[in-house]
C-alpha cells in the first residue's frame, strides 16, 4: 500500500512483532497501518476476512487486529477460523469495531478474542492496548 | 256355531294377542315395533265397529252419507307435517299424557279445565265404547247358533266376560309405568296388527259378496237399479245435503285430533316425528281401501235381505247365509279387532285423564304428599287400573240398559259432537296467543249445553217418555226452540245442526272472553310457548316465567314421592350438570321449578304437578307486563346468544389481526433498531477515520509532509462522506415518513436527464467511462423536478461506479409503455448477483459482492429512489433477464 512506496524505515529491534490489520474502511487503515509501523512492528494489512486468511496461511503474526462489519467473510468468521487453525494458537485476536453494544462485546469475548475495542478510537490507547497484550 | 266354540276362539284370539303385546313390550326397541308403518297402522285405531259395521248400514239406507266421516281425516292429514307435528313437540316437551293435560297446559295448568274436558271427553266416549260392546254382542249372536237364546242377567251374557277380558288387558298394559306420557308399545303394536286384520277381513268379504255372491261391481248396480233409487244413494243431494255434508266432514276432521284414543296413538304413542311423513299418506289411503267395499256390502246385502235384516250386520249374515261359516267368523273376528283397539286405546286414554285431572288434582293430593314414594307409585297405577275397569264396565252398563236401540251411527255421532266442542280451545288456542281459560272453560260448557238440548235431550226424552213431544213441538212448545231446528234452521240432520249451534256458540263465548279477560301470567306464558313452539323449544325449562323463592331440598322431597329416592336425585343431577349449576344448588328458580313440574307432569298430569310443587315455593305474582317482558327477553337470549357467538367469532379474527399487528409492530421496531445501528455503524466509520488522522497529524511532529498531506486529505474526504450521510438520513426518513410533498409541475424529461448526465459527468470522465443518451427526443410530463434528477443522479453514479474503468459505458434510455414512461439506466459491468434482487432498494443494503469500496455510498441511494419513485405513483426494479451488465428502470405514470 501506499506506505510502502512512502518508505518509512525504522530502527528494527531484536524482535520484530508483527500485526495483521483486517478492515474494510482504508482510511482507517491508513492511520493504523503508519502508527503501527512507527512503532516498529511488521504490519501485515487485510480488506476483509477473505485476506486475512490467505495472509495467515503464509504468515504468522502475533496479534491480529480485526473488524467484524466486513463484506464476504466477517470477523467472527475469521476469528473462528484463527481459533481452529493450527499453528495459530500463540495469535493473538483483538477486535476493533463499530459495535459497542454490551452483546457485542460478550460475543465477541465469548467467541475467543483476547481484546474487544471500540471505534472511534484514540491510536495511542490502541497501541499500548496491544502492547499490553504482547509484553 | 255354539258358543263355547266361538267362546274358545275368542279365547284363544284374546291370548294371542296378549302374548303379541307382551312381546312388543319386551322389545320395545325393536324395529318391528318401532317403525313408520306401525305408526300408520295404529292412527286407524279410528276405525272402529262404526267403520266396519255402521257405515254398510248407513250406505244401505242414506247412500255415499257414510263418506264424510272419512274425507274428515283425508283432508286432516297432509295438515298433520304442520299441525301435528306442533302438538307433538309441544307434547313431548311437557310430557303431557292427554288432551286434556295438552289443552288445560295451554291455559295455564288450569285444574278446571282439565277436569272439564275429562267429563266432556268421559260423557262423549262412555256411549261410544258401550257402542263397541254392543256390536260385539250382536255379532256374538248373529254368528252363534242359539240365536232364540235371550240373556236374563248380566252373569250369563257373554258380552260382559268379553268386556271384563278387555279391561284386563289394557290395564295390565296401560299400567306398566307409573308415567302415563311413557309409551304403550304392546298396546301400539297389536293395534296396529288389528287394523291389519279387520282391514285384511274386510276387503275378502267385500271381495266375496261383489264377485263371488254377485258377479262383480255393474252386475250388483244393474241389479239394484231395478229396486232402489240408485241416484239418491250415490249422490250428495243439492245444496242441502252438501251443507250437511260439510259439517260431517268438518265434525271428522275435528274428531281426528280431538279424539282421545287417536291423540293417545298419534301424539303420546309417537316415538320419532318423522313417522309423520309416512302417516300422512298411509293412513288415508288405508281409509280410501277399507270404504272400497262398503257401498257394494250394502247393495248386496239390500238384494239378498231386503229390509228384513239389520243392515250394518251384512257382512257377518252374507256370507252365513251363503253357508260360508268360516268365512263369517273371520269377519267376526275383524270386527272385534276393531272393537279390541277402540276399546283398549279409549280406556287407556281416558283412565289417565280420569287420573291425572279429576281424581288426583281433586282428592289424592294431600294423601300424595304424606306417603312413601313405592306407596304412591302404586296409588297413582292403581287408581288408573281401577278408572280402566270402571269405565269399561260402566259403557257396559250403558249398554246393557240404553244403547241397545241405538244404531251404531247415531251414539258414534253424537260422540263426534260433543267431542268436537273442544276444537276452539284446541285449535285457536294454538295460533291465538290472546285464547285464555275462562273463554275456553265457558265456551266448552256453553257449546256442551247446546248439544245436550239439540241432542241428547231428544233422544233420552223419547227413550223414557216414548213420544217425541220435545223434537215436534219445542221447548215450552216454543218452535223457535226445537231440538233439531233451533231458530228455525231446519234443514240440517240432528247432528250438523246440534254441531253448527254448538260450535257457533263456544266459538263466540271462547273469543269475546277470550278478549275481555286476559288470563294471568301463567297462562300467557304457556300460551306464548304453545304458539311460538319452535323458538322455546331451544329454551326448554327456562321458557317458564316464574318469580319466587322455593328451596331445591323442598321440590327434592315432593319429586321424591313420586319419583322415588334414587330417580329424584339422578334427576336433579342431570338437571344441574345440564344448567352447569354447582350440584349442591340451595335456591330453586325458574328453571327447575319448570323441569321439577314436567317430571311429575307425566304421573299425576300438569295440573296436580303445578299444585303440588306450588305447596312447597313461595311463588309471587308477576304482572302480565312482567311475563311479556321475561318473554320477550328469552326470546332475546336466542338471538343474543347468536349474536354473542358471531361476536365472539369476529373478536377471535380481531385478535389474530391484533396480534399480526403486533407482530408487525415489533418487526418493524427490530428493523427501527437495526436502521439505528447501522445508521451509527456508518456515522462511526468516517468519524473514527478523522479521529484516528487528525491525532496522528496532531501528535507526530516529524511525520512526512506527503502523509501529513495524505492524512487531511483523508480527513477531509470522511467529511464530505459524513454530511453526505447525514443529508441522505435526513431525506430518507422525511421521505419514508410522507413528509415531503412533491413539488409537482409540468417538466421536460430530456432536460432532467441531461442534467443528470452533466452533475455525474466529471466522475465519469475520471473513470474513462463513456455516457450515452440513447433517446433523445423532448417529452412534457409533470412530476418534481429535483427529486427525479436525484433518482437519475443516483442511479447514473451507481452504473459509473459499477462499470469497469476505461471499457465502461453506461446508458440512459427512455420508452413510452401503457400511460407511462420507462426511464432506464444500463452498465456494462459485472451485473447485480439474483440473490440480491430482492434486497437492492432497502436500506443500506450493500452487495458482499460489492467491489468498489466505501466511501461512495451511503447504503441510502436505492432506497431512496425507490420512496421518490413511489410517491410519483411509479415502480421501480431490476431487469432481471439483462445479462450484460446491470439494468434498472423505473416507470412513472403520465398523471
Amino acid at each position: 500500500m501506499f506506505l510502502n512506496c512512502l518508505l518509512i524505515k525504522l530502527p528494527t529491534e531484536s524482535m520484530t512483532r508483527k500485526i495483521l490489520i483486517v478492515d474494510d474502511e482504508p482510511n482507517i487503515v491508513m492511520t493504523l497501518e503508519y502508527a503501527f509501523k512507527k512503532q516498529g512492528f511488521e504490519v501485515f494489512i487485510a480488506r476483509d476476512g477473505g485476506e486475512a486468511l490467505q495472509i495467515l496461511e503464509s504468515n504468522i503474526p502475533d496479534v491480529v487486529l480485526l473488524d467484524i462489519m466486513m463484506p464476504e467473510v466477517d470477523g467472527y468468521e475469521t476469528l473462528k477460523f484463527i481459533k481452529e487453525k493450527s499453528g495459530l494458537e500463540q495469535v493473538k485476536v483483538v477486535f476493533l469495531t463499530a459495535k459497542h453494544k454490551a452483546s457485542d462485546i460478550e460475543k465477541g469475548l465469548k467467541l475467543g478474542a483476547d481484546k474487544y475495542l471500540t471505534k472511534p478510537f484514540s491510536i495511542k490507547k490502541i497501541i499500548s492496548e496491544i502492547q499490553d497484550l504482547l509484553d | 256355531m255354539s258358543n263355547y266354540i266361538l267362546i274358545a276362539i275368542i279365547m284363544f284370539y284374546l291370548a294371542v294377542l296378549f302374548f303379541l303385546a307382551f312381546k312388543a313390550e319386551k322389545n320395545a326397541k325393536s324395529r318391528w315395533v318401532n317403525n313408520p308403518y306401525v305408526y300408520s297402522l295404529s292412527l286407524a285405531v279410528y276405525c272402529s265397529a262404526w267403520t266396519y259395521y255402521g257405515s254398510i248400514g248407513i250406505a244401505a239406507n242414506s247412500g255415499v252419507d257414510f263418506l264424510p266421516i272419512y274425507i274428515g281425516p283425508v283432508i286432516a292429514a297432509p295438515l298433520w307435517i304442520v299441525l301435528l307435528r306442533k302438538i307433538i313437540r309441544i307434547s313431548k316437551q311437557h310430557k303431557i299424557s292427554s288432551i286434556a293435560d295438552f289443552i288445560s297446559l295451554r291455559y295455564g295448568n288450569n285444574r278446571f279445565l282439565g277436569a272439564l274436558i275429562t267429563v266432556i271427553c268421559f260423557l262423549a266416549i262412555l256411549p261410544y265404547i258401550s257402542l263397541q260392546l254392543k256390536a260385539v254382542s250382536e255379532g256374538f249372536e248373529i254368528i252363534s247358533d242359539e240365536t232364540s237364546y235371550v240373556s236374563k242377567s248380566i252373569w250369563d251374557d257373554s258380552t260382559f266376560y268379553i268386556a271384563v277380558l278387555l279391561a284386563l288387558f289394557a290395564t295390565f298394559f296401560g299400567t306398566q309405568a307409573t308415567d302415563a306420557s311413557e309409551k304403550h308399545r304392546g298396546i301400539v303394536t297389536t293395534v296396529a296388527l288389528e287394523s291389519i286384520l279387520k282391514i285384511g277381513f274386510f276387503l275378502l268379504v267385500g271381495i266375496y259378496v261383489t264377485f263371488f255372491i254377485f258377479d262383480g261391481t255393474q252386475d250388483i248396480f244393474d241389479q239394484f237399479s231395478q229396486i232402489g233409487d240408485v241416484e239418491r244413494l250415490t249422490t250428495i243431494q243439492g245444496l242441502e245435503g252438501g251443507i250437511n255434508w260439510f259439517f260431517m266432514v268438518a265434525l271428522s276432521f275435528f274428531a281426528i285430533f280431538l279424539l282421545p284414543r287417536q291423540f293417545q296413538m298419534a301424539v303420546i304413542e309417537n316415538n320419532r316425528e318423522k313417522h309423520l311423513k309416512t302417516a300422512i299418506w298411509a293412513f288415508p289411503l288405508y281409509l280410501l281401501l277399507f270404504n272400497l267395499f262398503v257401498i257394494f256390502i250394502a247393495f248386496g246385502g239390500k238384494l239378498v235381505f231386503g229390509d228384513t235384516a239389520n243392515a250394518e250386520y251384512y257382512t257377518l249374515l252374507l256370507p252365513l247365509s251363503e253357508g260360508h261359516l268360516f268365512l263369517t267368523l273371520l269377519v267376526f273376528l275383524g270386527g272385534f279387532s276393531a272393537v279390541i283397539s277402540m276399546v283398549v286405546v279409549s280406556t287407556l286414554a281416558l283412565s289417565t285423564m280420569v287420573s291425572n285431572n279429576l281424581i288426583i288434582p281433586y282428592g289424592f293430593l294431600d294423601k300424595f304428599i304424606e306417603n312413601h314414594p313405592d306407596k304412591n307409585a302404586y296409588y297413582i297405577k292403581n287408581i288408573r287400573r281401577i278408572s280402566i275397569f270402571s269405565i269399561i264396565i260402566l259403557a257396559y252398563v250403558f249398554y246393557y240398559h240404553f244403547s241397545i236401540e241405538r244404531s251404531l251411527i247415531s251414539i258414534g255421532l253424537v260422540s263426534f259432537v260433543i267431542v268436537s266442542q273442544l276444537a276452539p280451545s284446541f285449535f285457536i288456542g294454538l295460533y291465538w296467543n290472546r285464547g285464555s281459560a275462562r273463554g275456553s272453560i265457558a265456551g266448552i260448557i256453553i257449546g256442551f249445553a247446546i248439544t245436550v238440548y239439540t241432542l241428547i235431550l231428544p233422544f233420552t226424552t223419547n227413550i223414557v217418555s216414548g213420544n217425541n213431544n220435545l223434537a215436534e213441538h219445542g221447548l215450552f212448545g216454543i218452535s223457535l226452540l226445537k231440538p233439531y231446528a233451533l231458530f228455525g234452521i231446519d234443514f240440517l240432520n240432528p247432528y250438523a245442526h246440534a254441531m253448527f249451534w254448538s260450535l257457533t256458540f263456544n266459538i263466540l263465548v271462547y273469543l269475546v272472553l277470550s278478549l275481555i279477560y286476559k288470563g294471568n301470567y301463567r297462562e300467557r306464558n304457556y300460551a306464548e310457548m304453545f304458539i311460538d313452539s319452535k323458538n322455546y323449544s331451544s329454551l326448554q325449562d327456562s321458557a317458564l316465567v316464574w318469580k319466587g323463592e322455593a328451596y331445591v331440598a323442598d321440590i327434592k322431597n315432593v319429586l321424591a314421592k313420586f319419583l322415588g329416592e334414587k330417580e329424584t336425585t339422578r334427576a336433579l343431577r342431570i338437571f344441574f350438570t345440564k344448567y352447569d349449576l354447582p350440584q349442591d344448588t340451595q335456591v330453586a328458580d325458574a328453571r327447575l321449578i319448570n323441569f321439577s313440574e314436567k317430571l311429575l307432569t307425566g304421573s299425576i298430569g300438569s295440573a296436580s304437578a303445578k299444585i303440588l310443587i306450588a305447596s312447597v315455593v313461595k311463588e309471587e305474582e308477576i304482572s302480565l307486563l312482567e311475563v311479556l317482558k321475561i318473554l320477550e327477553e328469552s326470546k332475546e337470549t336466542i338471538a343474543r346468544n347468536k349474536m354473542l357467538r358471531e361476536k365472539s367469532e369476529t373478536l377471535t379474527l380481531l385478535t389474530d389481526q391484533l396480534r399480526q399487528a403486533n407482530l408487525d409492530l415489533l418487526d418493524k421496531d427490530k428493523q427501527k433498531d437495526e436502521f439505528l445501528d447501522t445508521v451509527a455503524h456508518e456515522l462511526k466509520t468516517p468519524i473514527t477515520g478523522i479521529r484516528a488522522s487528525t491525532e496522528l497529524v496532531l501528535e507526530d511532529k516529524e511525520m512526512p509532509d506527503p502523509i501529513r498531506e495524505q492524512f487531511l486529505k483523508n480527513v477531509l474526504q470522511d467529511s464530505d462522506r459524513l454530511s453526505r450521510l447525514i443529508n441522505n438520513i435526513l431525506d430518507f426518513e422525511k421521505l419514508s415518513k410522507g413528509k415531503t410533498t412533491l413539488d409537482l409541475a409540468q417538466n421536460d424529461i430530456q432536460q432532467t436527464i441531461k442534467k443528470a448526465m452533466e452533475v455525474v459527468k466529471h466522475m465519469a470522465a475520471k473513470k474513462q467511462v463513456a455516457l450515452v443518451n440513447k433517446n433523445p427526443h423532448k417529452l412534457s410530463l409533470r412530476y418534481d423536478a429535483d427529486r427525479i434528477l436525484q433518482v437519475l443522479t443516483n442511479l447514473l453514479s451507481n452504473a459509473i461506479k459499477f462499470s469497469p474503468a476505461e471499457t465502461g459505458v453506461v446508458t440512459m434510455d427512455y420508452k413510452l409503455s401503457n400511460q407511462s414512461i420507462e426511464l432506464s439506466v444500463t452498465d456494462n459491468g459485472k451485473g447485480i448477483p439474483p440473490e440480491d434482487f430482492d434486497f437492492i432498494f432497502d436500506k443500506f443494503y450493500q452487495s458482499k459482492h460489492q467491489n468498489t469500496k466505501k466511501p461512495e455510498g451511503s447504503g441510502l441511494g436505492l432506497a431512496i429512489c425507490k420512496q421518490i419513485v413511489e410517491q410519483h405513483q411509479g415502480t421501480i426494479w431490476i431487469d432481471k433477464s439483462y445479462k450484460k451488465g446491470a439494468k434498472l428502470v423505473f416507470k412513472l405514470p403520465f398523471d
